[in-house]
């Protein structure tokens, strides 16, 4: 492989952990500073290494972190190897061996987990559609709109509204422009105009949640590996 | 007390601890999660300003003038309640235990509350010596850390139907506090460990006891707030929303509590120091100092008025655990307000 080819196949790499998201924060790992280490071999080996934010991070969601990781750089062409692991983690030995193998999370945690993440996943990609619609529902309330009645198609283009549809689309709930922008994430139904109120009111409280638990998984990230720097932003 | 413009707040400290996380204290073969968990609590400090923060080695055991000193000679503390966390698994003689705590207690009447936990798991041995715990020491709250290993186990659910046993126990002895804190683990691994429906259960069930959300359920503010409003027996404990945002994400911090006073209201917030994670000083006179932002994002919040932080910084702790309240430290005209809220239509 030459230097050139490398670096192409190292772009790409990095797109795809760009692709992965925290399932509990709704942000890529490369946004948020997870990945410790990303290099692609002359040869074309990709090494990966992943950090959270503590060592007691939740193992479910670190789980899914590092496999969703495997699962999309495993998708680069022109790779001829891949190692991704997870750092500084009480988990870490179990979780990479399991993702290493291929196996799922049941079978990695054997006897401490009775099913595998895609509910968990769910959950937390139906607390996404909320919060992202907060995000796109305040900006048209301060231009005075009343978006009850809204559908999706009303909504100026931007990557608030690109987000939402996507987050929409991977629960397979309606995402096209003549569809509602108020909806019950659980049920896909749209919102009464009398609920709109309360509907409204939880998708605020959902995004503070995300936002605050995403303001200290940062911070703390910070604290434990301090030359970190402010690459991520200052979100 | 703290007086600062004519105005003077009876604080209660609704979370502290006295732990030994020292490195004599770690179980031979455990000293990894040992590590592993102050080294976390420490990085927590990280996000309190600079000046507050310890050397690792002051943090994994502070003394007992030391903790004195910052609570009560400089951090405003009137009254400070201590919420144990075993952890016998990682350190020998426990983390922070009821026993430690109520010897501290014991050598300066009238600054503690001594609170202690049980875990369903003990089974009925446990039950006997949970209630020895509570008639020794006068306790009238516990403290619950669902996420505690033991052998094998992960972590266990308030549904369990041992821990109900525990609560009916507490009802009877009066331990009509009961604090819950969660944590990372759970059994099973696949479920959200930080759920707090298992909450919602038990406060429908045990109406007449009290249950004191830690951390506000973060990071489930919003499952949390959720299920306070449908159980009129559930509040929220401040500890780490102060600590960790009102320093670290000011903007963060002033969406979270205008939530609470939103969903909750001001009657049910307590506020809670997590010392040593935090020292109380600068979390009261920065609560005290801190307003609303007049922030576009924050327009659905109103700002804080000063009965109301009279409130969270003590006299809602005060009212639940009994505490004489000097009446010059009183509301002049307290009345029960109820959260703006949203109803259900």
């Amino acid at each position: 492989m030459t230097t050139m080819h490398a670096s192409a196949v190292h772009a790409a790499v990095w797109a795809a952990l760009g692709t992965v998201r925290d399932p509990e924060l709704d942000e890529p790992l490369t946004d948020l500073g997870f990945v410790a280490r990303c290099e692609v071999s002359e040869a074309g080996e990709a090494v990966v290494r992943l950090r959270l934010p503590t060592y007691f991070c939740a193992p479910n969601f670190a789980f899914l972190m590092v496999a969703d990781a495997y699962d999309a750089v495993a998708g680069v062409p022109g790779l001829t190897g891949l190692d991704v692991r997870l750092n500084d983690h009480f988990a870490a030995d179990v979780i990479n061996r399991g993702v290493a193998a291929r196996q799922g999370f049941v079978a990695s945690f054997e006897g401490e987990a009775a099913d595998e993440l895609d509910s968990l996943r769910f959950d937390f990609v139906r607390k996404a559609v909320l919060a992202g619609t907060d995000r796109v529902c305040r900006a048209l309330a301060r231009e005075g709109a009343d978006v009850t009645q809204l559908t999706l198609g009303d909504v100026p283009p931007g990557p608030d509204l690109d987000r939402l549809r996507a987050r929409r689309r991977e629960l397979g709930l309606p995402a096209e422009d003549g569809d509602p922008l108020l909806l019950d994430p659980v049920t896909g139904h749209p919102v009464p105009p009398e609920q709109a109120r309360r509907h409204l009111a939880f998708a605020r409280l959902t995004r503070t949640s995300m936002e605050a638990n995403s303001g200290v998984c940062r911070g703390m990230l910070r604290v434990r590996y301090p030359r970190l720097g402010e690459q991520e932003g200052e979100r | 007390m703290y007086e600062k413009d004519g105005e003077k707040y009876f604080v209660v400290d609704a979370h502290t601890h006295f732990w030994d996380a020292s490195p004599e204290n770690w179980v031979p073969g455990q000293e990894e999660f040992a590590k592993g968990w102050i080294e976390c609590f420490h990085a927590y400090q990280g996000l309190g300003p600079k000046e507050t923060h310890w050397p690792i080695d002051r943090f994994q055991k502070y003394s007992e003038e030391l903790m004195m000193h910052d609570l009560f000679e400089v951090g405003h503390v009137d009254k400070a309640i201590f919420q144990p966390t075993n952890l016998r698994q990682w350190y020998t003689n426990g983390f922070n235990t009821t026993e430690a705590d109520a010897a501290l207690a014991a050598k300066h009447p009238d600054k503690f509350l001594v609170n202690t936990t049980f875990d369903p798991r003990e089974g009925d041995p446990g039950l006997k010596a949970f209630e020895d715990r509570v008639k020794r020491y006068g306790c009238k709250g516990v403290k619950l850390y669902t996420a505690e290993w033991r052998g094998d186990s992960r972590g266990w659910s308030l549904k369990d139907p041992e821990a109900a046993k525990y609560l009916e126990k507490c009802e009877e002895l009066g331990v009509t506090n009961i604090h819950v804190h969660k944590g990372p683990t759970i059994w099973p691994l696949d479920k959200d460990a930080f759920d707090v429906s298992d909450v919602d259960y038990v406060a429908t069930n045990f109406q007449g006891l009290n249950f004191i959300v830690e951390h506000v359920g973060l990071p489930r503010i919003e499952d949390f707030c959720f299920m306070a409003t449908q159980e009129r027996n559930v509040y929220a404990g401040l500890a780490v929303v102060v600590g960790a945002l009102m320093h670290a994400r000011p903007k963060f911090f002033a969406k979270v509590i205008g939530e609470l006073m939103f969903w909750i209201g001001e009657d049910k917030l307590l506020f809670g120091a997590d010392y040593a994670i935090w020292e109380p000083k600068w979390q009261v006179e920065g609560f005290v100092d801190w307003n609303m932002p007049g922030d576009d994002e924050l327009s659905d919040f109103a700002p804080l008025t000063v009965d109301q932080k009279k409130k969270i910084l003590g006299l809602n702790a005060a009212r639940l655990y009994g505490i004489d309240v000097p009446k010059e430290l009183q509301l002049k005209d307290p009345e029960t307000v109820e959260p703006v809220g949203v109803p259900s239509s």
